[in-house]
């Protein structure tokens, strides 16, 4: 179990992280959200030990981190693949790690063969690929059996062969009753692994949920309308309580109602339609919403490139969506 | 946690990189062969010495005459065992596993320092005995007066120098920082500070000219140094803890 309480970081006039509290479970995936610099790597630093917090507190099953006797013993992360001496053989570089906390050497040659690199124990880690790397860094958070598991953005970079390992990894150490915290700034990624999740923008909590909760109050349904006798569907659908908006180009979007309905209704009162359709909006375009108001590098969209523009500069003004959507929660 | 266990990863950490083989054994290398080579080029020029430089020709501090360039190899291996970790992101990792940071760094400083000491005491003997070897009648023996003291202290010398270095890396973190001041500190201005006349009397405080003092049998004579071989050591050593300290202050405040 991970607790925060209040964490803050400060960088000169900058807020990193802002006063963040929530609590991370054992036995489950949580996943850690937010836009590039949200603010994960730092919290995550922090929970590590790394950096000092300017304010708050952040406890490892009830102790600060350096007060753990063999830290890796009680919790293995994965923060960057990077995070190792290039020259050192991937046998030697966990040796060392498991030597600095007492580990019986044999978990070296286990926990390579759970991650594949037995191959290559022997090889120095500079000759490495991006994949392989972040194996040996997997090796490294599992080294001393931890009860508390924590990887930041661990499928970046990796092949469809590693992400597809990575995940099914995460969930079999939730299942063996693990607290598993994983960093990600893709939505459709923790949909599938995570069963909690944490969301923040800019260093402050929008969202701490279950993945249950979160598909079902954000994945807005509507069923998209096109008719040329447009004031009188509108004056049916209102008398039937059906609430509309229109989305621009004739195209009108009914929230709250079924496809089947508004189509017997449509007909009852002889109306011509162009295209009924339900729609679902995606986790992804929920997730863009909900940090809309809080992404720092937004990408210009007058650049000269024929791209869509982000979804998350498109319709509601994005952070009363997101603050709409917290109050309900409570 | 405990610091045997931190010990024993510091070991493993430091003898599985190449550059600590290629740095000591460049330390060892230069310095002997210089050495033997100055040996060689003042035993030839002994009989065309003035009197004065005769009465005060040193055959044993001749003979750890390479270690001006040996000690810049020492520097390098002082360095980058510290800035190593910052260097690659290892630090990370390795604050990680072990979270008591003066535990982390004094662990790697001891196992680094036991093994420049370990080297730098081969080195001076071989030094000396080569070197000796190649002044002919000139030479000096290890039994004679303080010559032994002096022998030893070459060792000491050539490890206070690499742990200086580790202090100042583990203060500046860049190894290309690092190096880019102890060098031409160490190679150049110390020795103009410490031999122009305006600045001797502050140069001759700079942790190497006060510390190669223990290298010296014969006192040159019209030296007026304020402080003799173990007090010029000693004025190393403080320089020693000074870095250190300054490496584990900040190292402790810094967030990694």
């Amino acid at each position: 179990m991970i607790e925060l309480e209040g964490l803050t970081k400060r960088y000169g006039e900058k807020l990193a992280v802002n006063n963040l509290t929530f609590t991370v479970r054992p036995g489950m995936v949580t996943g850690f959200l937010g836009p590039n610099g949200a603010g994960k790597s730092t919290t995550m630093r922090m929970m590590l030990g790394l950096d000092r917090p300017t304010a708050g507190d952040v406890r490892i099953d009830g102790q600060h981190y350096d007060r753990l006797k063999d830290p890796l013993k009680y919790i293995g992360a994965l923060l960057d693949a990077k995070a190792m001496h290039g020259g050192r053989s991937a046998r030697n570089h966990l040796l060392c790690l498991a030597q600095s906390n007492g580990i019986p050497s044999r978990r070296v040659a286990e926990v390579l063969d759970t991650v594949g690199l037995t191959a290559v124990a022997r090889k120095k880690a500079k000759g490495f690929s991006l994949g392989m790397g972040q194996r040996l860094g997997i090796a490294g958070a599992l080294l001393g059996d931890p009860r508390i598991l924590m990887f930041d953005e661990p499928v970046n970079g990796l092949d469809p062969e590693g992400i597809h390992w990575i995940r099914n990894l995460m969930k079999s150490l939730a299942a063996q009753g693990r607290t598993v915290f994983v960093s990600s700034h893709l939505m459709s990624e923790m949909a599938l692994t995570a069963d909690h999740l944490v969301v923040i923008g800019q260093g402050r909590l929008l969202a701490d949920t279950s993945m249950a909760d979160f598909i079902a109050q954000n994945s807005r349904s509507y069923v998209r309308i096109r008719t040329p006798q447009r004031e009188r569907l509108l004056d049916v659908l209102h008398l039937a309580g059906i609430t509309v908006v229109e989305s621009g180009s004739g195209v009108l979007e009914a929230d709250g109602g079924r496809a089947e309905q508004i189509g017997e209704l449509a007909a009852q009162h002889q109306i011509v339609l162009h295209e009924l359709s339900p729609q679902q909006a995606s986790l992804e375009e929920a997730f863009m919403q909900l940090t809309a108001g809080s992404v720092e590098y937004h990408a210009h969209t007058d650049a000269p490139y024929d791209v869509p523009p982000p979804a998350a500069q498109q319709p509601q003004p994005p952070q009363q969506w997101g603050d709409d959507w917290n109050r309900s929660r409570r | 946690m405990t610091a045997v266990q931190v010990v024993r990863s510091e070991w493993t950490k430091i003898r599985s990189v190449a550059s600590t083989v290629w740095t000591l054994s460049l330390a060892v290398v230069v310095t002997v062969a210089l050495g033997m080579l100055i040996s060689a080029l003042s035993s030839n020029e002994f009989d065309d010495m003035s009197r004065r430089d005769r009465l005060s020709f040193d055959p044993t501090f001749i003979s750890f005459a390479g270690m001006s360039l040996g000690q810049l190899a020492m520097i390098v291996f002082g360095v980058l065992v510290v800035s190593n970790e910052y260097s690659t992101g290892m630090i990370r990792t390795s604050l990680a596993a072990v979270p008591q940071r003066g535990t982390f760094l004094f662990s790697k400083i001891a196992v680094a320092t036991v093994l420049a000491l370990a080297v730098g005491l081969v080195t001076s003997f071989v030094a000396f005995f080569l070197g000796q070897a190649m002044l002919g009648s000139h030479r000096a023996s290890i039994g004679d007066a303080h010559v032994l003291r002096a022998v030893i202290g070459g060792g000491v010398y050539m490890t206070l120098i690499a742990v200086f270095s580790m202090g100042v890396a583990a203060m500046l973190r860049s190894p290309m920082l690092s190096l880019g001041i102890l060098m031409p500190f160490f190679f150049l201005i110390s020795n103009i500070l410490g031999n122009v006349d305006a600045t001797k009397k502050i140069g001759q405080y700079l942790p190497d000219q006060a510390g190669s003092r223990i290298m010296q049998v014969v006192t040159p004579l019209d030296d007026d140094t304020p402080y003799g071989p173990w007090g010029g050591l000693g004025i190393m050593a403080l320089w020693v803890i000074a870095a250190l300290l300054g490496g584990y202050v900040l190292l402790k405040r810094r967030d990694a």
